[in-house]
């Protein structure tokens, strides 16, 4: 019964991630692009850590959404911070 | 206890598609990082704390617990300062009367 609920997490995960993959494409500036790239790294993590227990091997993946939570928020700071030292790197000239 | 988890994990689930359905529906930058950070992080740490609740005490329900722990401050770190440097690298927020030129030539509907 468990594995069914991981099932069906592990499909909504993706499909929420999906429309955040969306919003990076649409995005008009390069911090929308940042803060939904963010938001999807940040199901990735929940999406890794459920695919564990729906796969019977928790041990495994749980350290590997932990290293995601750290990279992705050393990318999203690193990234953040020099835009604010560099503002005119942010801008992006596209329809 | 599963069914306390199972609980946690929906309620997570439900903050995690309104953080999604915040991100396309918004109209600005601000907006969306307001929608986006604070639901995102409650979220995700509910889901692991569903998680932790179906697993028990273990080794891997620490290590969920610390996840938890350092998303939950991470996350809003993180969305200071990517607004920080939108701040100050010149996109001005959204009003009433000003639409950002960012947002005007796209096509999306006013």
């Amino acid at each position: 019964m468990t594995s069914v609920l991981y099932g069906w997490l592990v499909l909504v995960i993706v499909a929420l991630s999906l429309v955040m993959v969306y919003r990076v494409a649409i995005a008009k500036t390069v911090f929308d692009r940042l803060l939904a790239a963010g938001a999807m790294g940040t199901s990735a993590i929940a999406l890794l850590a459920v695919t564990g227990f729906l796969f019977e091997r928790p041990d495994m993946f749980v350290d590997l959404a932990l290293g995601y939570a750290l990279l992705n928020f050393v990318g999203t700071v690193a990234v953040g911070k020099y835009l604010e030292r560099n503002p005119s790197s942010g801008e992006e000239d596209e329809a | 206890m599963s069914i306390f988890g199972t609980v946690l994990i929906v309620v997570g689930l439900f903050f995690t598609a309104f953080s999604a359905l915040g991100l396309l529906r918004l109209p600005d930058f601000f907006t969306r990082v307001h929608a986006v950070s604070k639901n995102e992080t409650l979220g995700i740490t509910l889901l692991l704390l569903g998680l932790i609740a179906h697993e028990g005490a273990s080794l891997v329900s620490l290590k969920l617990a610390l996840i938890a722990v350092f998303v939950f401050i991470a996350n809003p770190v993180g969305a200071h300062v990517l607004t920080r440097a939108a701040l100050r690298s010149g996109l001005m927020p959204w009003t009433r009367e000003t639409k950002p030129a960012t947002e005007s030539r796209g096509g999306e509907a006013d």
